[in-house]
């Protein structure tokens, strides 16, 4: 406060600890009373179905499944990573997964043919950034609805496929460091450092906004607040390290440490999380989600950001594309047909708005945790093989009535 | 006040669309300092007129004069350039986001690559506080929580916080109830007071009575009348807007 701009008037400075906290918490429960949910329904689903999967199959809290969960997740949280950017711009993309399993496809055609992987896998990368870019012209140049676009596109990555690995084909992947990214596990000591620089990145973060804000004399969050939220998730993260750093194996081989996807899955999720709330980037996606007219006169380019969005979700669609053949172990022809409705659902769940502009990348990923849950816990139980397709798109549904209620009471507010 | 020089004075100008003449020669002044109110009836030409002076869309002829130079406004960022903000009646904000990255965006500041969020903060509350702005609770609010006058507010902000000589306002009142058009006039007087030359476009004689130095009349493309509000009444001005009184009734 010792800087010539004055203090913001802002709800007041309470001083003692326990009074920031209950402001802090008074502040969350009427936004969540406004409407803006975030990321509670998913944590309260996500408590149901621990609660319920524990009572019905004594399989689910162990740390096999654990550790399986995780890698299950994976795949879903980058697809649904993807589809996050282009949610938050109004737009689908139906496509997604087969466009993961076509550049897969087309990856595992050059091993075959003597390439070297690495080289292959930017190639790969490449077709899905190139398909991104097709379908973001078609969207927004042409004004071709993407929905119309992306069901052309699922359609035909499915006949590319076919062409590609021949009917009923399915290619078996060799390459050991892919089979690794799903199949092995960080040595326990890698799990303690990822912790720390998970820690070190978070702590990092929160000082350089609250230094800044300072200097200026503006108010910052409560700092105790700031320490429950950092302590808490940086607790629950030592956890699950711990946890999974035990020898999980009912055999004598040992498994233990945390899957290697786990890491990989947390960079993107950073980036793409610092991309949308620290980058003007990310805020214009969120503009162009929010009021495209109003983005234009800003001088925001409309169409440039819909490609972006667009190029960014089929390139990130390889990765889950990857992820899906090296836990497999192999490409199939019909690879991604049904993770897109999954990772909608999940990233709803998340509280990402389907009417576009709401949400982050963050919360999303615990949407499809729970998905992820969900599947995991119903092939525990041994149902029927259709329960699960039923319980996944009624969660759709539900989820996406949810926000629309949510979206209907804010408007009738004013 | 008759020696002063307009900020912005439109000479002649003429638009026609096909066969339409919509403007038909039209001579406007504003002045820094002051609140001119456009009126007249719908499909007089306000619209017309505003666009051509937001950079939006040509005159055929005429000129634009700005701070005494000629200037050709041919996009909306020219004119943004020389300092002209139009706020228009569907206020264009993003009701997803919050006031400050509102006022910002397009514009938005940054620090090693990231936005600069403290520093716009810092500005933007600084500039509603310059507006003597006390109806917003926290600039981190996002505006779908807003009151349409607070609305109002924050679009009138931007244009403030982009350093307008010349902010244009259309129908800033046409939406808000008994207090919040309260709150809005005196948010206008306000920026007038600071030395801004606000352009106000209304159907609402009783706003422009109690906020406006001038009111300009347009007439089916004619510059009808052009009135200080101390020297005109209420009668009058209906009287140029319905056409049942022209210039030539006042000799």
């Amino acid at each position: 406060m010792s800087t010539t701009p004055e203090p913001v008037p802002a709800d007041g400075h309470p001083t003692d600890v326990v009074t920031q906290l209950r402001g802090a918490w008074h502040d969350y429960v009427a936004r969540v009373r406004g409407g803006d949910m975030g990321v509670l329904p998913a944590l309260l689903a996500m408590l149901m179905l621990t609660v319920l999967f524990w009572q019905k199959s004594e399989f689910f809290l162990t740390r096999l499944n654990i550790a399986n969960l995780f890698v299950q997740a994976a795949t879903l949280m980058v697809f649904t990573c993807a589809l996050v950017f282009l949610i938050i711009l109004t737009e689908l993309d139906l496509s997604a997964g087969v466009t993961g399993g076509t550049a897969m496809a087309v990856f595992i055609k050059l091993v075959k043919g003597g390439w070297p992987w690495g080289l292959s896998l930017f190639v790969a990368l490449l077709v899905g950034a190139f398909t991104g870019l097709v379908l973001g012209f078609f969207v927004a140049k042409i004004g071709v609805p993407a929905f119309v676009v992306t069901l052309g596109f699922f359609l035909g990555f499915q006949g590319l496929m076919l062409v590609l690995l021949g009917d009923g084909g399915i290619f078996r992947i060799e390459t050991k460091p892919l089979k690794a990214i799903m199949n092995d596990n960080l040595k326990p000591w890698m799990g303690w450092m990822m912790v720390v620089v998970v820690s070190a990145i978070a702590i990092g973060l929160s000082a350089y906004d609250r230094v800044r804000r300072s200097k200026r004399g503006l108010p910052n969050q409560p700092l105790a607040l700031v320490m429950i939220k950092v302590g808490g998730g940086l607790a629950l993260a030592a956890v699950i390290v711990a946890f999974l750093n035990v020898n999980r194996s009912k055999s004598a081989k040992q498994i233990q440490g945390v899957p290697i996807v786990v890491p990989i899955v947390l960079v993107i999720l950073f980036i793409g999380q610092f991309v949308l709330q620290r980058t003007r980037f990310g805020l214009h996606i969120y503009a162009v989600g929010g009021n495209p007219e109003a983005a234009r006169r800003a001088g925001i380019n409309v169409t440039m950001m819909r490609i972006s969005g667009f190029v960014i979700c089929s390139t990130l669609s390889v990765i889950g594309g990857l992820f899906h053949a090296s836990r497999v172990g192999s490409i199939e022809s019909t690879a991604g047909r049904q993770i897109v409705l999954s990772a909608v659902g999940a990233a709803v769940v998340g509280g990402v708005s389907l009417f576009g502009g709401r949400g982050n990348l963050k919360n999303a990923a615990i949407g499809a945790f729970v998905i992820a849950m969900i599947d995991n816990g119903l092939g525990l139980l041994q149902l029927k093989g259709g329960i699960n397709f039923l319980v996944t798109g009624g969660v759709l549904v539900l989820a996406a009535s949810v926000d629309a209620l949510s979206r209907k009471r804010n408007s009738a507010r004013r | 006040m008759g020696t002063e020089v307009p900020l912005i004075e439109l000479s002649g100008v003429t638009k026609s669309f096909g066969p339409v003449e919509v403007l038909k020669g039209i001579d406007f002044r504003a002045y820094a300092g002051q609140v001119t109110a456009l009126v007249g009836d719908n499909g007089a030409g306000k619209s017309t007129l505003i666009k051509g002076i937001a950079g939006v869309q040509g005159y055929d002829s005429g000129t634009v004069s700005f701070e005494g130079n000629v200037v050709h406004l041919r996009s909306a960022r020219d004119a943004a350039g020389i300092g002209i903000e139009v706020v228009y009646q569907d206020l264009a904000l993003c009701e997803n986001l919050d006031i400050v990255q509102n006022m910002f965006l397009g514009r938005e500041e940054t620090a090693a690559g990231t936005l600069d969020e403290a520093s716009m903060e810092l500005q933007a509350t600084q500039t509603l506080k310059g507006l003597s702005v006390r109806t917003v609770k926290s600039v981190r609010q996002k505006v779908a929580s807003l009151s349409g006058g607070q609305r109002q507010t924050v679009a009138i902000a931007r244009a403030v916080l982009r350093n307008a000589k010349l902010v244009l306002l259309d129908e800033p009142t046409a939406a808000l109830g008994v207090a919040q058009t309260e709150q809005v006039l005196q948010l206008v007087r306000r920026l007038a007071d600071s030395g801004v030359s606000v352009i106000m476009i209304s159907h609402n004689l009783a706003d422009v009575f109690k906020v406006c130095d001038r009111i300009s009349v347009l007439y089916l493309g004619h510059m009808v009348a052009d009135l200080k509000t101390s020297e005109t009444t209420y009668n009058d001005v209906v009287g140029y807007i319905t056409g049942t009184r022209s210039k030539d009734d006042d000799q």
